[in-house]
């Protein structure tokens, strides 16, 4: 699955450019996380059509790019994320970030992980964990 | 190929020539420019007393404030009515810097222009693109006299809309680029976005670069944008002096060759005004030997290099001078330390995980000097992993502190964000002007 990353520059107004050039294009945010250095964010999205939106943002000037990531549905139960947490940290995989998926009634988040086709293996082996396919999240 | 016989006298040669022509000169401008015979008799120095070269050294020195002083044609040792061309400085603050031509002065200057061109790759069969601004700017017009003079084809494309000059360059095959090296490298961005290869959909040989400071780095990038066949060759120039034509790079790109037989260069420490021994950096004070309209004696240009005389592998035995370092007055003193814009300029384009533009910023908060420097992410190297950018940051702030001894705030733009010259660059602000 494609996540759409944008580079913003702490610039006023810029945020809400990428959301205004996002809508005028008939391109629908499904979820969003903002991550903030101080001096740069780094705007994290999965979004309907994510080749689409990289393409009228380029245009737009900003430095757009798509980023494998995966989505995983969790059964809504206690302590669920810890264990999905656990479970990769025990094989040596790191979470370079994690973002939640608004599914309905389960819970889901996004993750990148440092080996994304090995988290999505074991988190499969597992059993409690289900892979969410791209098409089904771009149009959540 | 050599254009002149004057580029291989022999040191006792050339020092003749000049020592005869320094003489003249000094009668000359005592004779003919007020200003000039004023100063002498001020130092109480005659005109008979300067023999030889190394009382060159007891006349005193001509600056930027002699011409606004003087403004426009104090400075003149003609009449108007000899005057065959008037050029002047943009100045961006108060009177433009005036500098005028007899029809000599004209022909000195393409044939000054024709050696350097030539000792930087021109050929006579090049098509040479002009990217310089015509207009009053000395640079435009010096190129074209002297590329003319060689026989080549000139494109006087001036400067400004770049996609233009993209298709001009395309269709009517332009061979050599005469341009600011940072609007060579802009033309070439601009290609490619455009989605032109500057390799092989553009057919340039040569770029004679000039009027903004090259560093290394800075050419690399050049021969990275239109390939490694590029001969990328700058020159030296200011308008006070003639305009192009003072000094060049021959294609062995060891150091830039003078036009001796017309100008004396000297290097002295800008703050004593002391005469430096060569191969030691100091500022440049350069005298016009032949110029009728405007005979220049130890005119201070504030660019910080130095001469060597050692004969090149060219075949050439003028004296070169070092690519600048910089000018005495863009020297930028940051909590005590003496910085260059050139030398940030030279961590930034070693740095392959940036593009070549930037913008350095100075302010002072708590009675300290903040340097701030803004750099965009080369296009392939943008990554959604923020470790990955702190790293570039890290790994920018480490180089800077080797080169400048100073920490500096880096902060890091998407590409294509940073602003574009097509003139001079002005990626310099301080903002500390006014306090103290
Ligand atoms: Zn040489």
């Amino acid at each position: 699955m494609k996540q759409l990353t944008v580079f913003i520059e702490n610039r006023i107004g810029r945020l809400e450019q990428v959301t205004e050039i996002l809508s005028q294009n008939g391109i629908n945010i499904v979820c969003l996380s903002l991550s903030d250095t101080g001096e740069y964010g780094m705007l994290r999205m999965i979004v309907s059509q994510p080749a689409q939106a990289v393409e009228v943002l380029g245009d737009a000037g900003f430095s757009a790019m798509l980023t494998d990531v995966t989505a995983i549905k969790l059964v809504h139960h206690f302590g669920m994320l810890n264990k999905l947490s656990k479970l990769l940290s025990d094989n040596g995989i790191d979470i370079k970030y994690m973002y939640a998926l608004n599914s309905g009634a389960d819970a889901a988040v996004v993750i990148k992980t440092s080996d994304d086709a090995k988290s999505e293996q074991l988190l499969l082996e597992a059993g409690q964990f289900s892979v969410l396919s791209a098409s089904e999240v771009y149009n959540m | 190929m050599i254009w002149a016989k004057e580029e291989t006298l022999s040191r006792e040669e050339i020092e003749r020539i000049q020592t005869e022509r320094l003489v003249k000169l000094v009668h000359y401008v005592y004779d003919n420019v007020e200003p000039y015979r004023k100063k002498m008799d001020d130092a109480g120095i005659k005109p008979d007393d300067i023999k030889t070269l190394d009382d060159l050294k007891r006349l005193p020195f001509t600056t930027k404030q002699d011409f606004r002083d003087n403004y426009p044609f104090g400075l003149f040792a003609v009449d108007k009515s000899k005057l065959a061309r008037i050029h002047a400085s943009s100045g961006t603050t108060g009177k433009p810097t005036v500098v005028g031509y007899t029809k000599k002065d004209l022909e000195t200057w393409a044939e000054c222009v024709a050696r350097l061109a030539v000792a930087g790759g021109a050929q006579a069969d090049d098509v040479c693109q002009i990217c310089f601004g015509y207009g009053m700017f000395t640079g435009a017009l010096g190129l074209h006299k002297g590329l003319e003079r060689v026989g080549a084809c000139i494109i006087p494309s001036s400067t400004g809309n770049t996609e233009k000059q993209i298709m001009y360059m395309k269709d009517y095959g332009s061979t050599l680029l005469v341009a600011t090296p940072s609007y060579a490298l802009r033309i070439g961005e601009v290609a490619t976005q455009l989605g032109l290869n500057p390799r092989t959909d553009l057919g340039l040989r040569t770029a004679l670069v000039g009027s903004e400071l090259m560093t290394e780095p800075m050419r690399e990038e050049m021969k990275k944008l239109y390939g490694d066949k590029l001969c990328v060759t700058q020159n030296y120039g200011m308008s006070e002096l003639m305009g192009p034509g003072i000094s060049g790079e021959c294609t062995e790109l060891c150091g830039m060759h003078i036009n001796e037989d017309h100008f004396i260069c000297e290097i002295i420490d800008p703050e004593t005004g002391e005469v430096l021994p060569a191969g030691e950096k100091g500022e440049l004070v350069v005298t016009c030997l032949t110029k009728e309209a405007l005979p220049l004696i130890r005119y201070r240009t504030r660019d910080i290099t130095k001469i060597f005389y050692e004969p090149c592998k060219c075949g050439r035995t003028t004296a070169r001078m070092d690519i600048l370092d910089g000018r005495t007055d863009d020297m930028l003193k940051i909590r005590g330390v003496n910085v260059f814009p050139s030398q940030i300029e030279e961590v930034l384009l070693r740095t392959e995980e940036i593009g070549p533009h930037y913008e350095i910023i100075v302010d002072r908060k708590d009675h300290s000097d903040i340097l701030t420097i803004k750099v965009e992410l080369a296009p392939d190297k943008m990554t959604d992993d923020v470790a990955e950018l702190e790293k570039i940051k890290a790994k920018l702030k480490s180089s800077l502190r080797t080169m400048l001894g100073l920490d500096a705030k880096i902060v890091l733009e998407s590409p294509h964000t940073l602003k574009r010259f097509e003139g001079k660059a002005k990626r310099v602000t301080d903002n500390r002007k006014g306090l103290t």
